[in-house]
């Protein structure tokens, strides 16, 4: 168990639902659902997911903590926004969908191998470097994401599509030293860091 | 219209549906002049196109007749029908007020022989009916209008049609130049019921009603069962004219949702419920229905009632709001798709029919009133001590059955005679 997850089993012992509230970006939301099913009905996604929308909002309601982060189910969201246009509460349900997923993956509980998660995050760092997407090293990490001769494989089977890329000036091969940020990127952290803690300290002053 | 005499002591009454007669009559046979305007062409509102209504579940002919006959035999009551409120001012004790009365182009003479329908040709959609069936552009509102005359549509006035009804007439009712009327008039109080209105199902887009025949509202399935109604009391489906006998009704279609009502309607699941029994009226035990729903809100004594729905074997009831429906294109069908939430199921269902148990929503929309009311945020009149002697009756109020609609008209009534009184001097 990470230690984060050790402080937040700690300190909401049982009260699931406020360490939703507290900590879930849009988390506060989860109060208003009345059940009515209907995004779990308008979900594109929906029969593939573990548990719709809706089964997760009385999931927390529940207590059933282990069940809902470690579920799949918020990882499936494509941002359709179906349910939100439908939802006759307003409830930011996709908004909800992506706090929890972040939210379990911050505590370390979220599926390793979910594929959504991984590239979130390869997608997150690469991008949080240098404040612009490294197109060439994001794609050669997908690449690799799933182990070295696996990527390989895929390489060589897109090595074509590459060539005519860079022909075309879509890619610029030397990308992979350093590359394109901007201009400012200690300014970029030192945002991304007071974003960090003013989310923590959101959580931190929550009272119910 | 110089004969309508009204003091500062006569109470003005605005709708002349279910909650409009009440309050008119109360007032009225306590001995208060009354001025009842109706903006149709007859009394009898929303609740005259009901198949059946509550709390007893009477056909509205029944209570109708007998409000009718009491306006009727009431020398205190003066029934304006076609007229409308246009301009209101002053105060609690001394308003004055301008109504607009549109020509019937019909006059007293008439004795609804129906002479002048059988001549004209011109048909236009039927209001009665909500649209589903047709009428002459001669004719009675309904079979049990109020007053009992017929009506031209203004629409035909001017057109071969008007003087083949004129000609028509054995009793000299025809008269072509009538003219817009205005009239002003001086009144102690006023009871607002001008009532509601179905919500726009075309706005609950998934549903679908702008596009599939066979979604229908809950008020136009009240008028297939009328056996004067567009399909002669059968429950035959808009698209190819079969008998619906796997009817979905969808509850809080419009309503207890931010995109569209706020507020719970309050008369919906009572309503599925009752039409479920019409259900089985026609059918049997062959016919099926099924009731999509949040919660299922049958207030207080009328939970006998949903009790008694529950025991029977040929309703379903499905915990779960619709999330939308396709149509299947072979049969015309309409395919209901959602999660049923007890047990988080999928569901993906045909019926023959779809019945949404449309909210409802005053008729006058905030800011179209004539005078100044408060109005909430539903936009519904609040009482309040600044709309001084106007009170709101039945839905004009709030969200309402027939049973509670009766009990606001009786409550406002009273409010307006106590006005009436203070101005003639016996109270306070």
């Amino acid at each position: 168990m990470s230690n984060l997850n050790q402080t937040m089993v700690e300190k909401y012992r049982n009260d699931f639902l406020n360490e939703v509230r507290a900590n879930v970006e849009e988390g506060d939301w989860v109060n208003m659902c009345m059940q009515c099913g209907v995004c779990a009905g308008s979900c594109p996604l929906g029969p593939y997911w573990e548990h719709p929308p809706q089964e997760i909002f009385m999931m927390i309601r529940a207590g059933k903590r282990e069940e809902v982060l470690t579920s799949t189910s918020m990882w499936m969201c494509t941002s359709c926004y179906n349910c939100i246009a439908r939802c006759p509460r307003e409830l930011p349900i996709t908004h909800i969908m992506h706090g929890l997923a972040h939210y379990a993956d911050r505590l370390g509980l979220a599926p390793k191998e979910q594929p959504t998660r991984k590239f979130a995050n390869k997608f997150w760092d690469n991008l949080t470097k240098k404040g612009r997407v490294n197109e060439l090293k994001l794609g050669l990490a997908l690449y690799f994401m799933n182990g070295f001769m696996e990527g390989i494989k895929v390489a060589m089977a897109n090595q074509k599509l590459g060539l005519n890329m860079i022909k075309t000036k879509r890619m610029n091969p030397m990308e992979i030293i350093g590359g394109h940020g901007v201009k400012d990127t200690s300014g970029l952290h030192a945002i991304l860091k007071k974003a960090r803690e003013i989310e923590l300290a959101k959580a931190e002053e929550f009272k119910g | 219209m110089a004969d309508i005499i009204a003091t500062n002591e006569t109470i003005l009454v605005v709708g002349g549906g279910i909650s409009g007669m009440t309050a008119a009559l109360e007032a009225a046979e306590y001995g208060k002049q009354v001025i009842l305007v109706e903006k149709e062409a007859g009394v009898g509102g929303r609740v005259s196109k009901l198949y059946k209504y509550f709390p007893k579940l009477c056909h509205p002919t029944c209570g109708q007749e007998i409000n009718q006959r009491r306006i009727k035999m009431n020398p205190n009551v003066r029934l304006m029908t076609m007229t409308e409120v246009t301009e209101v001012s002053g105060e609690e004790g001394n308003y004055s007020v301008t109504l607009k009365t549109s020509p019937r182009y019909v006059n007293n003479n008439c004795t609804a022989c129906g002479d002048c329908a059988n001549a004209v040709e011109a048909e236009f959609d039927d209001e009665m009916n909500y649209g589903l069936g047709k009428r002459k552009g001669a004719y009675l509102p309904s079979r049990m209008s109020f007053p009992q005359q017929y009506v031209l549509d203004p629409r035909i006035i001017g057109t071969p049609d008007a003087n083949a009804a004129k000609e028509a007439c054995k009793y000299d009712a025809i008269d072509l130049d009538m003219q817009e009327e205005s009239t002003s008039i001086t009144v102690g109080a006023i009871v607002w019921a001008t009532g509601w209105q179905p919500y726009d199902a075309n706005k609950i887009q998934p549903y679908g009603y702008d596009r599939f025949d066979n979604v229908i509202t809950s008020v136009e399935f009240e008028r297939l069962m009328d056996p004067h109604g567009p399909t002669g009391g059968k429950l035959l489906r808009p698209s190819d004219g079969k008998e619906a006998k796997n009817i979905a009704f969808i509850q809080c279609a419009g309503s207890r949702d931010r995109n569209h009502l706020k507020h719970c309607s309050r008369i919906c699941c009572m309503a599925s419920l009752k039409q479920t029994t019409y259900v089985r009226e026609r059918y049997g035990d062959d016919g099926k229905s099924t009731i999509y729903y949040i919660d299922i809100r049958a207030i207080d004594r009328i939970d006998n009632f949903f009790q008694n729905v529950k025991a029977d074997e040929t309703v379903t009831f499905i915990k779960s709001k619709v999330a939308n429906i396709v149509e299947n294109k072979e049969n015309k069908n309409p395919v209901l798709r959602g999660v049923n939430t007890e047990g988080y199921d999928r569901y993906e269902n045909e019926h023959d029919l779809v019945v949404l148990a449309v909210g409802m929503q005053p008729s006058v929309p905030a800011g179209d009133f004539p005078m100044n009311v408060v109005v909430n945020e539903h936009g519904f009149i609040e009482e309040d001590e600044s709309n001084g002697g106007i009170f709101a009756a039945g839905c004009s109020a709030d969200a309402l059955d027939v049973n509670r609609a009766v009990q606001s008209a009786t409550a406002s009534a009273l409010r307006a005679i106590q006005v009436v009184n203070r101005v003639a001097g016996t109270e306070g």
